[in-house]
């Protein structure tokens, strides 16, 4: 048994199912063990994307994702999608071969120091010496990706420790980390302090973010809201925590939210950020969350806690065993006034958008799609003005919303469906993407045709760089630079290539019967959307 | 396996310590120590290296820390020719009775009591780091229990006047 046998083992002990990989000499040992587990190996045709692949599979089984790349080129190249996985929690392991431990230093062939390179992006990092020590690294990165606050973990693996002979296999039962130790069960004295607050307030609102969503709390946390009545909005990351529809959700939060949930957060007397950073796109100006009102944070991280805004009570924890404490106290607060304003916020707070009959309206486009959408589909959106649409229209039943928010990685939305529909073949996988991401990323419906791998894609063509076209409509007075993508090819074509149906929608006249017959298409397809390319998000 | 001290003059800009500890990290070189500080010349900062390796690796480690755009300058500061000095703080646990055994060893090696407290003391010595080594060595041998203990790894400078590297204020 050599070092590469024991990786594989490793990992069916810990139950992965799956690895999106490529490879390349220095990860060939394992590609060659690979064979002989049960481990299903999909070949991605770019490494960026086996990191998105793993990060939409983590996002939707609640597993860690695993992705396998080669040393040098294959490593780097995954970077990116590992700082996505990092800016947005997302709990991965990545894999690297490396060159032979006696070269590392000299500049061989294929040679990167990628530990180095992803320092900034991961949770941590292992550069393996002795493949006596893969069991314990293992349990170890495993554990760390998806504890705490979750995140990648890299491992990269020398071709001669991957060689290396072992005597025998023993997998640890138990990790042993001295210094690293998150806290999951919230302080009681805290937890108490929430409650009381709460009851005091008259305009509570709770805002969520995607912690919620990783440490897979969204019953315990519907189930809080709805026996203590508490209005809720979210960030990007938090969307589909509630259902788009449910009386006590008032939309996502930011300069590109809904109006009425940016209303209920200024007006809001206590404010409970959770699982959620105070980032910039939500909360441009953090200061002004703590003025006039009580802010309570709850994270699983502790330096999330003031790092961005100073909150009077914080609270470290896992967001799943908090709303279960928080759950059984006894409350006494009444907030039906407020939320009958929220109710009537939301009602008259509309966003009315000029829409152009000659193209396909994507506000209009979203919602029909979604409410034909199975109920518990998962829909992927990318980053730019689809993304924008996507949240603010895309109806949540009780499926989920998947995106690249804290990054912004264009090209996200396709190799993180293909991850998504990998782990839940049952559940429909749509994604949703504009003509610039598309490109960035069509190589991988190669993948989907090989492996028959069922994602509906939609993309959006306006010919131009959209998000980026819009801002420099206002910030550089239409002087358009480098957003013009003429030079498309004709997705037509693109689908005909790899033998997959097509559909093109010119305006809304055709929408519902198009839809219809896209979404009842088994298998992969593509369908393209002709967007005004004057039309803004 | 040599020991090698090598003094840097480098610029004194905001990851310039990262970029010099990563290189030996990425390229698997052996740093026993590292000290900075600022030089007279507040643009220009002075690193002492004390690094492990045979005279290949050495030799490789001289050069590739010559080639980061920051070092103006890299050279070894040899035993013969240089001066070295490491402080070091050492806590040492003695009592009311054997307080002034300690003191006593403290005076021969010239260190300094800087701090007594019931159970305990501080120790403040400076030298080179064999006379330090000697100096933890005989506590042990005396049975004194070190509770902690800080070193600074090595400074050094080269003797007399001759190499001095000056830059100009243009440079």
């Amino acid at each position: 048994m050599n070092g590469a046998d024991v990786l594989i083992k490793c990992l069916e002990k810990e139950n992965v199912e799956v690895i999106f990989g490529y490879p390349g000499v220095a990860i060939c040992p394992f590609f060659d063990s690979i064979t002989n587990s049960p481990i299903q190996s999909i070949l991605i045709r770019t490494e960026q994307n086996a990191a998105h692949a793993a990060n939409g599979y983590a996002r939707t089984t609640g597993k860690v994702g695993v992705c396998v790349a080669t040393s040098g080129p294959g490593a780097t190249n995954l970077i990116t999608g590992i700082a996505t996985a990092f800016a947005d929690s997302i709990p991965l392991v990545c894999i690297t071969g490396q060159v032979d431990s006696e070269l590392l230093g000299s500049d061989v062939f294929q040679e990167a120091d990628i530990t180095g390179a992803v320092e900034s992006f991961v949770k941590y990092s292992y550069l393996v010496r002795d493949a006596e020590e893969l069991p314990r690294i293992m349990k170890e990165a495993f554990y760390i990706a998806n504890s705490g606050r979750r995140g990648p973990v890299l491992i990269d693996i020398p071709i001669d420790i991957q060689n290396q002979q072992v005597s025998r296999f023993k997998y640890p039962e138990e990790v042993h980390l001295r210094t690293y130790k998150p806290t999951v069960k919230g302080n009681t004295v805290q937890i108490h302090k929430v409650i009381k607050e709460l009851e005091k307030a008259k305009k509570p609102i709770i805002c969520v973010g995607g912690g919620i969503m990783l440490s897979n709390a969204k019953e315990s946390f519907m189930e809080f809201v709805e026996k203590y009545r508490l209005p809720v909005v979210s960030t990007m990351m938090g969307i589909s925590v509630m259902p788009t529809e449910h009386p006590l959700y008032f939309g996502m939060v930011g300069n590109n939210g809904k109006p009425c949930a940016n209303r209920a957060m200024n007006e809001s007397d206590v404010l409970v950020m959770v699982g959620a950073r105070v980032a910039d796109r939500a909360v441009s100006q953090p200061d002004l969350i703590t003025r006039n009102k009580i802010l309570i944070h709850i994270d699983v991280d502790p330096a999330e806690i003031g790092k961005n805004a100073i909150s009077t009570i914080p609270l470290v924890g896992d967001a799943g065993h908090i709303f279960e404490d928080l759950y059984k106290e006894e409350y006494t607060g009444n907030h039906e006034a407020w939320i009958r304003d929220l109710q009537e916020y939301r009602k008259t707070m509309l966003v009315h958008r000029k829409v152009n009959p000659a193209y396909v309206d994507p506000a209009a486009l979203i919602r029909l799609l979604s409410i034909k959408m199975e109920e518990n589909g998962i829909y992927v959106a990318d980053v730019g003005q689809n993304q924008m649409w996507s949240c603010a229209y895309h109806i949540v039943k009780k499926g989920r919303f998947l995106t690249s928010g804290g990054m912004g990685t264009m090209g996200y939305s396709i190799p993180a469906a293909m991850g998504a529909k990998v782990g839940n073949p049952d559940r429909q996988v749509v994604a949703v993407c504009g003509d610039g991401a598309f490109q960035m990323s069509m190589m991988e419906l190669a993948t989907m045709v090989q492996h028959g791998i069922d994602v509906k894609i939609v993309i959006f063509n306006n010919g131009y760089l959209g998000m980026v076209r819009q801002y420099q409509h206002f910030t550089y007075k239409d002087n358009y630079s480098a957003v013009d993508l003429t030079g498309n090819p004709d997705l037509r074509h693109i689908a005909a290539a790899y033998g997959i149906p097509f559909y093109r929608l010119s305006n809304m006249e055709d929408a519902e019967e198009t839809l219809n017959a896209f979404l009842r298409e088994e298998g992969l397809v593509l369908m393209e959307c002709m967007i005004d390319p004057m039309d803004l998000a | 396996m040599k020991k090698k001290v090598f003094q840097l003059l480098v610029d004194n800009t905001s990851g310039v310590l990262s970029r010099i500890s990563g290189l030996f990290s990425r390229r698997g070189y052996n740093i026993e120590s590292i000290t900075a500080g600022v030089t007279a010349d507040p643009r220009i900062t002075r690193i002492t290296i004390v690094a492990s390796g045979d005279d290949e690796i050495l030799a490789q480690i001289e050069k590739q820390v010559a080639k980061l755009e920051d070092v103006r300058d890299i050279r070894e500061l040899e035993p013969g020719f240089s001066v070295y000095r490491e402080l070091a703080l050492i806590k040492v646990q003695a009592n009311e009775t054997r307080r002034q055994d300690v003191i006593s060893i403290a005076n021969i090696f010239r260190a300094n009591i800087i701090d007594v407290s019931p159970e305990g003391l501080i120790i403040e010595m400076t030298g080179s780091q064999n006379k330090i080594d000697a100096f933890i060595d005989l506590l042990h041998r005396n049975g004194y229990d070190i509770l902690e203990m800080a070193r600074t790894g090595i400074a050094g400078l080269r003797r007399g006047t001759q190499d001095i590297v000056w830059f100009d204020i243009e440079d």
